[in-house]
């Protein structure tokens, strides 16, 4: 059990010691590539640059995710409802999906006047397919006894889909949102690195372009570290809400006894 | 008194299968009928309609006295995992609308009557296979239904889980004599329980023959082992097996 946590962290302080150790026993230039304790003394001194990054690229970040929930899951209800709607509209959603952001990032930027609002778009756009193609596999998943059986007494659907068709849906609809988490981050950061200097307020993605360009390595380093840890934070944040409100029933939240 | 006339009843699916081929039946208030035969014969099929959860094909289903209240309970205990046993049996009262106090007032006691008391909290998860199939009863049970058809409720049980079920089931028959309508493919288990037994010809389904069992309830542990029961259970094999060669 504990070699569950300890393991890894005992794996991570072994590459850092050892990173630490060749730069400077080879003696590479920080503009090359900083040791980790350099790194980590830039993230104190270059703080005040780098928290308000994070805060604008997690906003973003943020405010796509909610976007995705919404239009994800409010397709997948309008999916469920009607199978032409799924039929004419489903396809369009896997071009979305399948077009690579880096190459859309730039059209939206020019037709949306608002950057924020353009990068917002970039990583809902990444965001949202998994929601919706995960909440439509679950709105579908239905046991056919069960609708059966609110036939049989007579439920209306709007009844059906209160108490038979979201509670089948929650655990997929989570394990999309786990998803989509990652890639609104991943999302928000691409379009940032499209949108380049454009916006008043600057992300974290902007301050990686910009240390690179004056040379200050170590600060690149540093807010990647600080992306990747966002990135951490909200997979756990989300398997937490996952695993608190599935806890009671669902089988991939039991603890194994 | 009759309360349900199946006549000629066809079911032909989609893909061309026809499950139905002319099924007849007729059923009584208050008795306990099972209909025996062959997997795949059209049973689920035929419970399904008299529900009403199907239309046939073919042919017509009668209600004389008027369309019950019907419980329907499957093979499957079919509960939902995100509500606890109360909240399971509670269902059909809620998707009627009753309040949420009265409802579960009458849930327990569902549950109470199938020897549940003390479980009311539990999710399905936290059951056994007998007693999640017990909850399926209680709730097929808690609108106090005239029609209780049951689509071989206990085929996925082991056998000493079976037994116990079987015999709590009639122990609820007679207390309060709905209308039971049980699918098996067991010869044991329908000459055990039933007063009649309709046997299917294999698919296309129609009612070859019909059987009672003429022996009295209380049926106990005595009756199972008697040269009685046996001798039932011989006729209603070869009868069995006579439909399903037919
Ligand atoms: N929805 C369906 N579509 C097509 N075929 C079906 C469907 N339901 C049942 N069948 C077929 O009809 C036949 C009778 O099925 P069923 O009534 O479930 O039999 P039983 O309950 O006696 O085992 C089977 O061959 C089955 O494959
Ligand atoms: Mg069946």
């Amino acid at each position: 059990m504990t070699a569950r946590y300890v393991a890894p962290v005992l794996m991570g302080l072994f590459m850092l010691a050892l990173w630490e150790g060749l730069v400077r026993a080879m003696a590479i230039p920080s503009y090359i590539l900083p040791g980790p304790i350099l790194v980590a003394k830039t993230l104190v001194s270059d703080w005040g640059t780098l928290w308000p990054a994070l805060l604008v690229t997690l906003r973003i970040t943020l405010e796509a995710l909610v976007a995705a929930v919404l239009v994800g899951v409010s397709l997948a209800l309008l999916f469920s409802l009607s199978r032409w709607i799924e039929l004419s509209l489903f396809p369009y959603a896997i071009i979305l999906q399948v077009t690579p952001i880096v190459a859309i990032a730039p059209l939206i930027i020019a037709w949306v006047d608002d950057v924020n609002v353009s990068l917002l778009i970039c990583a809902w756009l990444v965001a949202f397919f998994p929601i919706l193609s995960n909440t439509v596999l679950g709105l579908r998943s239905v046991d056919r006894n069960l609708l059966d059986l609110f036939e049989l007494y007579g439920a209306s659907r709007w009844r059906t889909l209160i108490d038979l068709r979201l509670p089948a849906a929650l655990p997929y609809f989570l394990g999309g949102l786990r998803i989509s988490g990652g890639l609104a981050l991943i999302g928000a950061v691409v379009a940032e690195f499209v949108a380049g200097s454009g916006g008043r307020e600057s992300g974290l993605a902007y301050r990686i372009l910009e240390s690179g360009y004056q040379l200050k390595i170590p600060r690149m380093f540093a807010a990647l570290v600080l992306i990747s840890l966002a990135g951490i934070a909200i997979y756990l944040l989300l398997a937490l809400v996952s695993h608190l409100s599935l806890r009671r029933w669902h089988e991939s939240a039991l603890s194994e006894e | 008194m009759l309360l349900v006339r199946v006549r000629d009843v066809s079911r032909v699916f989609a893909n061309g299968v026809q499950a139905l081929g002319g099924a007849s039946l007729d059923i009584g208030t208050g008795e306990f009928l099972s209909v025996l035969g062959p997997s795949g014969c059209g049973k689920s099929t035929l419970l399904r309609l008299i529900a009403g959860l199907a239309e046939p094909s073919a042919g017509t289903i009668d209600w004389p006295q008027g369309r019950p209240d019907i419980g329907f309970v499957f093979q499957e205990p079919t509960l939902m995992p995100w509500t606890t046993t109360l909240g399971n049996v509670a269902l059909p009262l809620k998707l009627r609308g009753q309040a949420r106090s009265e409802r579960e007032a009458r849930a327990a006691e569902a549950l109470a009557g199938v020897g549940l008391q003390g479980f009311e909290k539990s999710y399905p998860r936290e059951l056994s296979g007998g007693m999640k199939m017990r909850v399926s009863i209680a709730r097929a049970l808690v609108t106090a239904p005239r029609l209780l058809l049951m689509d071989e409720p206990f085929a996925a049980l082991d056998e000493i889980t079976r037994r116990k079920l079987n015999t709590d089931l009639l122990a609820l028959w007679e207390r309060t004599r709905f209308t039971a309508v049980f699918v098996t493919h067991s010869v044991f288990e329908s000459v055990f329980l039933s007063q009649r037994i309709a046997v299917m010809s294999a698919r296309p389904g129609r009612v070859r023959s019909e059987l009672a069992i003429p022996a009295p309830y209380p049926r106990t542990e005595t009756f199972g082992t008697s040269a009685e029961y046996a001798a039932h259970c011989r006729l209603a094999s070869a009868q069995l097996s006579e439909a399903m060669a037919a």
